[in-house]
């Protein structure tokens, strides 16, 4: 399906029907819209079930796998757990592999080049762009995803929901949080 | 971009599986074969009443021809259409859609997992 959409789309830019950048605009308008997100559901289950929370982290691809799933998205995926001590960050050369399925469509500023390198170099300045800024301490470990891995982040449970069901901590994962320049959003602030 | 475009579309084509703030895709392939609807209809290749019925009538074919109807085809009837219309339309010829879909299949066998998939001119011969 991918390759004759790939082709009408090369038929047609090179027709001048349109310019693919414009068309990338359009769609990446929906980008929440797209695949069933199943991350949000993912790191909602990891904190609320210490068990499930142990097998992410021993083997993402069999964990997520038990939740049924699609098993294609489960390959290769590796889980980072965020902590008081270490943030994760995931870059990516934006292959096919995506997790899209987990993570919906990835954001444009994720693609660039600019991002990719500095995210390396400098990832607390990286960080601070995205309004995350965090205490001197903690260790930031950028991960960058290959052909054979990819990597989902674990982000801290925000205080404030004890008790709270996995719908509702679902809502609070953001997809942002998931690659590590975002945190989830936190009980009662605006979404 | 220009939502009410969209909004447009969703109107004319009742079809289109939404939700209550719009269409929603299962995959990124569905939402580019859609991009792209939009964009030729703004480029005027053809009405909105024109692409409806051109996928009724591919919807319908489908299902003579045995899909399940199950609302998960949807976008495979919808890049159907997409591939007729643009060649009854003249845009390009059918020919030209093979030649380009066999060319981009080849670029994806010669290309590494986990690189991008890029079209040369190889891919042709």
């Amino acid at each position: 399906m991918e390759l004759r959409v790939r082709a009408l789309e090369s038929i047609l830019s090179e027709k001048g029907y349109f310019d693919p950048a414009a068309l990338d605009a359009i769609v990446q308008a929906y980008e929440t819209r797209i695949g069933p997100h199943n991350g949000a559901r993912v790191v909602a289950k990891a904190w609320s079930d210490p068990a499930f929370r142990q097998a992410l982290l021993d083997d993402a691809t069999k964990a997520v796998g038990t939740l049924g799933h699609v098993s294609r998205v489960g390959d290769h995926l590796v889980a980072v757990e965020n902590t008081p001590d270490r943030h994760n960050m995931v870059v990516c050369t934006l292959c096919s592999c995506y997790p899209w399925e987990m993570l919906g469509l990835p954001p444009v500023w994720y693609k660039a080049a600019p991002y990719r390198s500095r995210a390396v170099k400098d990832p607390r300045g990286v960080l601070a762009d995205f309004g995350v800024s965090l205490p001197k301490e903690t260790e930031i470990r950028v991960w960058d995803s290959t052909a054979e891995t990819r990597f989902l982040v674990l982000p801290m449970r925000p205080s404030g929901t004890e008790g709270w069901s996995e719908d509702q901590l679902a809502d609070l994962v953001t997809r942002d949080s998931m690659i590590g320049t975002g945190l989830p959003k936190t009980p009662g602030a605006p979404s | 971009m220009d939502a009410s475009a969209a909004a447009r579309a969703t109107s004319a084509v009742s079809s289109i599986p939404r939700d209550d703030d719009g269409p929603v895709f299962r995959a990124p392939w569905e939402a580019q074969a859609f991009a792209m609807a939009l964009t030729l209809h703004e480029r005027g290749v053809f009405t909105w009443p024109e692409w409806a019925a051109a996928l009724a009538d591919q919807i319908k074919r489908a299902q003579a021809a045995g899909d399940p109807d199950t609302g998960e085809t949807y976008y495979l009837h919808w890049l159907a259409t997409l591939e007729h219309l643009v060649a009854a339309k003249g845009v390009t010829t059918a020919e030209t859609l093979n030649r380009y879909r066999n060319a981009w299949d080849h670029a994806a066998d010669r290309t590494p997992h986990g690189k991008p998939i890029e079209l040369t001119p190889a891919d042709f011969e």
